[in-house]
């Protein structure tokens, strides 16, 4: 099992859709929320995954598709 | 004996061991090193600090190392009174902090000497960065200089000649097929499958300190106070709380009175998500996809955004982003007053620096202090049009010409 550790920053038009639940249902990814600030018009929040290493990246690329940003929570490593 | 007492997470306060670590284990957020301040106090003072060595290890006892430390001889740089961009600027008391003039001519060589020096104490036999350009220079050369091994990645698609400043040194160099995102989840990988220090992942909260010796040589090349105002360049950020943690450190030491600093970021306009926030009047940064000549700063996705956004807040500071041209116009401005020949992020901070003061947030009277972090030879071309020679016959009569002076 492999875990990474994310933040999911939410448009305003998918706050109030369950996306993490269904993250763990389809993908068998089990998410644990360390931080998270929601608000009407903005959303964000900091967790770490578990799960397969293959079930994470297709949680991930499931997410980005449907127009959530996924960063790392260690921020960019290439520096200049 | 280092005065490092334990790692602190900056955001719940939740206390680590001093070993490589980066992340809180509870909320995620980043570790900073936490010192013994009154046991420290009784031991660094100003007399003691003036007789230390021409380098950023006059401040030892104010670092997180216990030994030998890993040293190519960084830091004391000039700090220099620029009364020419001054006056271009309106400004009556402007300073450079010329950080060019490192062993690997950016202000990198603080971090990373600090960072590999952690990473032999720790027992490490190499260290490890991704980087195109500054940071990949100096971690081959402090490998080099402490006989360990250097792996550096890099995104393929990086010219060759930019990687010279590097290879030179002999570090096993990677370049990785795919995007810059790509390389970022590979080398956090790495860190869990590799017995490496890599220098700003599991050892950031050491390499962080080492920029505090920025703030700190400021403050004692003043004559031991802190500025009014700094306008420093952000990239991850880290360097821009570090500065301030400095100058808070000396206060707290009894070394300079009670800080009151405007602390003011500068950053690429096509990479400035901790502007953005502030700007935005945000809490929140949020990531950004670089489009910027301003390679060295060009970090979308600032590990440390949040607490630089919180320091230009706290401190009555402020944010300026500028476009490329006005970058490149602050190199030119940069060298031709003042002599400096700075890399892109210091053109961001004399344009930066010009807008601050055009709109009257940086007020003439104000000490102010301009961090250059890069000397601009490693990227030489972005100003390549400033090669415009006369060409002359080998006589007088064809100089005088073409100097346009009268026969």
């Amino acid at each position: 099992m492999a875990k990474r550790q994310v933040m999911f920053t939410f448009p305003p038009e998918l706050i109030r859709e369950p996306v993490i639940y269904h993250l763990g249902q389809q993908f068998k990814v089990i998410p644990n929320i360390r931080q998270a600030d929601i608000s009407e018009s903005k959303g964000w929040v900091v967790l770490e995954l578990e799960g397969e290493e293959k079930d994470i990246e297709a949680g991930i690329a499931w997410l980005t598709s449907k127009g959530i940003r996924v960063d790392p929570v260690t921020g960019d490593i290439v520096e200049g | 004996m280092s005065y490092a007492r334990a790692l602190r997470c900056r955001k719940c306060g939740r206390e680590y061991p001093l070993e490589p670590l980066n992340l809180c284990d509870f909320c995620l957020s980043p570790l900073e090193v936490n010192y013994d301040y009154k046991s420290m106090a009784a031991k660094v003072h100003r007399e003691k600090l003036a007789t230390g060595q021409f380098s950023m290890w006059r401040y030892h006892d104010m670092l997180p190392v216990e030994g030998e430390v890993v040293d190519l001889g960084t830091g004391f740089t000039p700090l220099i009174k620029a009364n020419n961009l001054g006056s271009e600027l309106g400004l009556d008391q402007l300073y450079i902090k010329n950080d060019c003039l490192n062993p690997t001519y950016s202000f990198k060589d603080r971090v990373v000497s600090v960072a590999a020096t952690k990473a032999r104490e720790f027992g490490f036999e190499a260290i490890a960065c991704a980087s195109t350009g500054n940071l990949a220079a100096s971690v081959a050369a402090h490998a080099a200089k402490g006989d360990m091994k250097a792996y550096v990645f890099v995104p393929a698609n990086v010219e060759p000649g930019k990687l010279v400043g590097a290879a030179i040194y002999n570090p096993v160099l990677i370049t990785v097929d795919g995007s810059y995102d790509d390389v970022n989840r590979l080398c956090r990988q790495l860190t869990e499958k590799f017995p490496w220090g890599f220098i700003n992942i599991n050892l950031r909260p050491y390499y962080a300190e080492g920029s505090k010796t920025l703030g700190y040589e400021v403050a004692e090349q003043l004559g031991w106070r802190a500025p009014d105002c700094i306008v420093a360049p952000a990239a991850s950020g880290l360097l821009f709380t570090r500065i301030w943690k400095g100058l808070d450190e000396l206060s707290i030491l009894g070394l300079i009175e009670p800080v009151n600093t405007h602390m003011y970021v500068a950053q690429a306009a096509g990479c400035s998500p901790i502007v953005n926030a502030f700007q935005a009047g945000s809490l929140h940064v949020h990531p950004v996809a670089p489009n910027t000549i301003a390679k060295s700063i060009a970090i979308g996705n600032p590990a440390d955004g949040y607490y630089a956004l919180r320091v230009a807040r706290q401190s009555g500071g402020g944010a300026a982003a500028v476009n490329d041209e006005e970058a490149i116009a602050g190199i030119k401005l940069l060298a031709q007053t003042e002599g400096i020949f700075a890399e892109a992020a210091g053109g961001v901070v004399i344009a930066a620096l010009r807008k601050l003061v055009a709109s009257g947030v940086i007020r003439r009277d104000e000490l102010t202090v301009a961090l250059i972090t890069g000397a601009g030879p490693r990227t030489q071309e972005i100003v390549s049009d400033m090669v415009q020679p006369l060409h002359i016959q080998p006589n007088i009569e064809s100089l005088e010409e073409a100097l346009k002076v009268p026969v």
